[in-house]
């Protein structure tokens, strides 16, 4: 091909590419439903299945697969699109009134949910998103390794660290927490097992400006001598575990099923363990909820929707946490239906959520004060950095960005 | 001009300079104007803050760690990459059979992607179970497996991303390089050898005085691709809960600042993107200078 025949080619190439469809698809007056994809199997044919029984409106559902957070967050900065989605309330997003409060759709139901979770849904005492389940996650360990290396299931921190060291022999690890090492999902529990947080009960400071915060980061460098790095899969797949690479493995309680599928009773849950007398134990918990973008042509039709696929349809808000993978239901009255969750390690979960479970992303916690403390979690486990002076630095940037959300 | 001519030049013209306009200079343009602004989740802000952003990322030790990181690993990188892509083609180039498909050979990985040969490096070549690529070959050798992207302490993670690097790009500086080579007459090195040249003195004074130029433009594009780094970075080091505060290139700092998931502070990551674009442009000036004042 010759130059000049070539941007020919080319010229009407980007011709044709700036002609082509926007995106904005000719759905017409369809709410347009958005959820991250979940990792078991039959979730999305159920949630289709929910939108196309929906007789008020024609709903259609995009299952989003990658970095599902993101793209919400650049979808609610100036698109109509999507009407209905889920995610994890940010105070940002009610600064920037990118979200509606939804506080008229919960009626006489509102004491049935739980109550933690509807305040980790509410900024400045309104509710912008409905709980659909709580996750959780647990320490999963095989009693039979432990008692094999005379180990008790740890219920201290020391005894973690203690625990995940004798059990790795050979090929076996102790402990499988993510290959970052723990830094991502522990960062919380760590603060937790020392009676600190995220953020102070008003949630105006941060809540790890404590001493008691630079110990229990060590406490991570020592857990590291322990732990599984390098897993083919990251920590919320339960595959280190289930292929036996590990004795212990901090996943999400929905890995429940595959894993008794693959080591049957020998299994044993537990929450994150304790610093000392003055922690607690504790698991993280988090829940998407169902939102309405602010920006939506319909907002009306949008709550409706919310409110009968997410307050009346119970039997569908059952099998949506129970039926696919374990989670809990967000609300007490449907808790008591969910069959898994009456014995064993579920049983077990329950009663760890109920005692120690804790907000594990607040929405007023800053994603930039969540990366410094984690840059400097990470620098303390795995670097070695210095703990106090780390967290200093840590301490200093959240303070400044969460008092950025009341100016 | 003519009026068809003049129309002919921007039928062939106007598509390439509108979407310059529309892709490249009304964002950069954009940028530096979003800089000025508290601009936090939002392309339209209104709250100007003037030069804040600067001051804030100028001060914010993850960018300057991230700039620090990364001109230490240009210096590593960079004379690397020459110097392996100048010995690949004066071998390749040497050779008189199957040269075709030598050249081939090291080309080849070029063509593929850098998502998926992060994937390739981080799954299966540098695995850090035991059935791993390379922790395999190291139990042959009776050495036991090591979690090579998740080891800090020493950092076997370069290891991993220089290697998926290097694999990557030498082949096409390589075909640069053999493209000059060719250029530089034969006489040239005929009358050296008259003269009674060695080897090593033809080389040292025909055959790199002749490359000067290619070297120069593998020097800048190298320059340049050093701190552009991101895609083998991001895929091989980052996960679903972000990025680790190490090997963190300024280019994923801010990707993360300024569209992750939560808070997209696009203020401050343009602030760091005008910064960094100033960093480039006065590494790749310095360097031009430099190598002109070598000539």
């Amino acid at each position: 091909m010759d130059r000049r025949s070539f941007l020919v080619v080319a010229g009407l190439l980007g011709v044709a590419a700036c002609g082509s469809n926007t995106g904005r698809g000719e759905g017409g007056g369809a709410l347009k439903h958005w959820y991250h994809a979940y990792g078991e199997d039959g979730v999305q044919d159920a949630v289709r299945r929910y939108a196309a029984a929906y007789p008020g409106a024609k709903v259609e559902v995009q299952w989003n697969p990658g970095d599902y957070d993101s793209k919400i967050v650049t979808a609610l900065q100036n698109s109509a699109v999507p009407d209905v989605f889920e995610a994890q309330v940010k105070a940002d997003w009610v600064r920037q009134k990118q979200v509606v409060p939804l506080d008229d759709l919960l009626g006489d139901t509102r004491d049935d949910f739980v109550r933690a979770l509807l305040d980790s849904q509410t900024v400045d005492g309104k509710l912008y998103g409905i709980p659909q389940a709580i996750d959780t996650q647990v320490l999963y360990y095989r009693p039979s390794l432990l008692a094999k290396a005379g180990v008790a299931p740890p219920r201290t921190v020391d005894e973690l660290v203690d625990a995940a060291k004798r059990l790795t022999t050979g090929s076996l690890h102790g402990l499988f927490a993510g290959n970052d090492g723990g830094v991502g999902v522990f960062t919380g529990p760590l603060l937790w097992s020392a009676g600190l947080d995220f953020l102070t009960k008003d949630g105006k400071a941060p809540g790890f400006d404590d001493p008691r915060a630079a110990t229990v980061f060590g406490k991570l460098r020592d857990l590291n001598q322990g732990l599984l790095l390098g897993a083919p899969t990251d920590w919320s797949d339960p595959g280190a575990f289930v292929d036996g690479r590990v004795a212990m493995q901090w996943t999400g309680l929905w890995n429940l099923p595959k894993i008794t599928a693959a080591h049957g009773t020998d299994v044993g849950v537990l929450p994150f363990p304790r610093l000392d007398d003055s922690g607690a134990e504790s698991v993280p918990v988090g829940a998407y909820s169902a939102m309405v973008n602010a920006r939506s042509t319909n907002i009306d039709a949008a709550k409706a929707y919310l409110k009968w696929l997410w307050v009346e349809k119970t039997d569908y808000q059952t099998e949506f946490a129970t039926a696919f993978g374990a989670h809990l239901p967000a609300r007490q009255s449907l808790a008591a239906r969910a069959q898994s969750l009456h014995s064993g390690p579920g049983k077990d979960a329950v009663g760890f959520v109920t005692g120690g479970g804790r907000i594990a992303s607040p929405a007023r916690w800053p994603a930039r004060a969540n990366t410094a403390l984690s840059d400097a979690v990470s620098r303390v486990a795995r670097q070695g950095a210095d703990p106090v002076g780390e967290l200093r630095s840590a301490v200093d940037i959240a303070r400044t960005e969460i008092a950025r959300l009341d100016r | 001009m003519t009026r068809g001519a003049t129309r002919t030049f921007w039928l062939f013209v106007g598509p390439f300079a509108a979407g310059l306009l529309l892709f490249t200079y009304l964002p950069i343009g954009w940028s530096a104007y979003l800089s000025l602004f508290d601009a936090r989740n939002t392309v339209t802000p209104t709250d100007f803050t003037g030069f804040d952003n600067y001051r804030d990322i100028l001060t914010d030790r993850a960018f300057l760690d991230s700039i620090g990181t990364f001109t230490l690993f240009a210096v590593f990188i960079i004379p690397t990459t020459v110097v392996l892509a100048l010995v690949l083609a004066l071998l390749v180039n040497q050779i008189r059979f199957a040269r075709a498909f030598f050249q081939s050979v090291f080309f080849l990985p070029f063509a593929c992607s850098y998502v998926v040969a992060s994937l390739v490096w981080k799954m299966s070549l540098f695995s850090g179970v035991d059935s791993g690529v390379v922790n395999t070959v190291l139990g042959w050798f009776g050495g036991s497996p090591r979690a090579w992207i998740g080891t800090v302490d020493p950092p076997l993670y370069w290891v991993v991303l220089v290697t998926a690097r290097l694999w990557l790009q030498l082949g096409f500086y390589m075909i640069l390089l053999i493209a000059a080579l060719r250029r530089i007459p034969r006489y040239h090195y005929e009358a050296a050898a008259i003269d009674g040249a060695t080897p090593w003195q033809s080389f040292r004074h025909v055959t790199l005085p002749g490359l000067r130029g290619a070297l120069i433009a593998v020097l800048t594009l190298n320059l340049i691709n050093a701190y552009q780094a991101f895609d083998e970075f991001y895929n091989i080091l980052g996960d679903s809960r972000g990025y680790p505060p190490f090997a963190r290139p300024p280019l994923v700092y801010l990707y993360y600042t300024s569209l992750g998931s939560g808070g997209q502070d696009l203020g401050r990551g343009s602030a760091g993107a005008v910064i960094l674009a100033l960093v480039i442009a006065l590494a790749t000036l310095l360097s031009g200078r430099v190598f002109r004042r070598a000539r």
